[in-house]
């Protein structure tokens, strides 16, 4: 019998596949009946208007609906995600997928908006900044100096 | 998309706009929920008379250093208003969320506006002359969003950016309290409510 959990973390991010929605740490809580037949499970959103939280929640009702008659996805929004929630495993597949992973945990307020630790193609720890905001809300894009490669950093959050 | 100078700057604003309308909707969402109907009807169905944004958020988009300076003054005025909301019990709890969530955000929104502020005010005597320009402009807009706190962001970064303004008790406008605005905000409602006016109940 495959649980819940099993299930959600084969559920990828839409825009960031090589991460499944538990990876992400946006799953707050999975509740599911004695019977194994429904299960509710509550979602906290990583950004405001990512346009990928409806598109996950949608897919995490396809994917449980699999395995249960009745399926209910809730969204918390208190407390907030925080990059914090992401594992270390998650953040070694970030860096495999091309991405430099958050840098640091999150102190707020907001002040120090970190830097990607390195390189994810050569490694180098010679990098900069091109622009604050990315291809997507997680998003910022640098450069790295020494292999000339720009790269996306995922940002702290 | 914004007409920024360069392509990375249009993915900013574009950004930007996004985890602004995210935030709206998590107000409106939990607006319809207490009042009925949804935030589309909101959004789509209400005329400017009901709308109560600062007079500050509804002028139109024009040099790249007036959108910059007008980012920076809307920026220092959503973290006050977004720490005041997330540090109280008593608020609703999913306002509350939306402000927590809407602080982190609102950190990089400042992060970057107030850059291009200094870079734009401290620059070459073009962009300090236009971005001088839009401080005047925009200065008799902020009173609907200034407080001690807000001079007290942004004096700072005005003062970095060589930027001068008529000082805190000059004229300010003021009216989207009462429902009175400029009239650019028909303009803007024009543009966001006739397709779904025109198609009432659409989806896609």
């Amino acid at each position: 019998m495959v649980s819940a959990w099993d299930v959600l973390s084969t559920v990828p991010d839409p825009e960031i596949p090589v991460l499944s929605v538990v990876d992400l740490g946006i799953v707050r809580a999975v509740d599911e009946s004695d019977d194994k037949r429904r299960v509710v499970v509550t979602l906290t959103p990583t950004y405001s208007g990512c346009p990928a939280t409806e598109v996950i929640a949608r897919d995490v009702r396809t994917a449980l609906e699999a395995s249960y008659d009745e399926v209910d996805v809730r969204t918390q929004l208190s407390p907030p995600w925080t990059t914090d929630w992401m594992s270390e495993a998650a953040k070694e597949k970030l860096h495999g997928f091309g991405i430099a992973p958050p840098a640091g945990r999150v102190t707020l307020p907001l002040l120090n908006t970190g830097a990607p630790a390195a390189c994810p193609r050569c490694g180098s720890k010679s990098v900069e900044e091109l622009a604050g905001f990315g291809s997507t809300p997680c998003k910022a894009l640098w450069r790295c100096i020494e292999c000339r490669e720009p790269f996306d950093y995922f940002k702290r959050h | 998309m914004s007409n920024a100078p360069t392509m990375e700057e249009d993915i900013a604003l574009g950004n930007i706009a996004l985890d602004l309308l995210g935030q709206a909707r998590g107000l409106l969402q939990r607006c319809a929920a207490e009042i009925g109907g949804d935030e589309d009807e909101l959004a789509y169905f209400r005329d400017s008379e009901a709308f109560r944004n600062p007079l500050l958020c509804e002028l139109p988009n024009g040099d790249f250093a007036y959108t910059m300076v007008r980012q920076l003054f809307a920026d220092a005025w959503f973290a006050g208003v977004w720490a005041v909301l997330a540090a109280d019990d008593t608020v609703d709890a999913d306002v509350r969320g939306v402000a927590e969530k809407a602080i982190k955000e609102n950190a990089y929104h400042w992060r970057h506006s107030s850059a291009w502020v200094v870079r734009l005010g401290d620059g070459t005597d073009e962009s300090h002359r236009r971005t001088q320009e839009a401080v005047d402009a925009l200065w008799p807009f902020r009173g609907e969003v200034a407080s001690d706190e807000w001079y007290a962001r942004i004096e700072p970064v005005l003062a970095e950016a060589t930027l001068t303004t008529p000082g805190r008790d000059a004229w300010t406008q003021r009216g989207s309290a009462d429902g009175w605005h400029t009239e650019h905000l028909g303009y803007l409602l024009a543009e966001m409510q006739s397709l779904a006016r025109a198609h009432p109940g659409a989806s896609w």
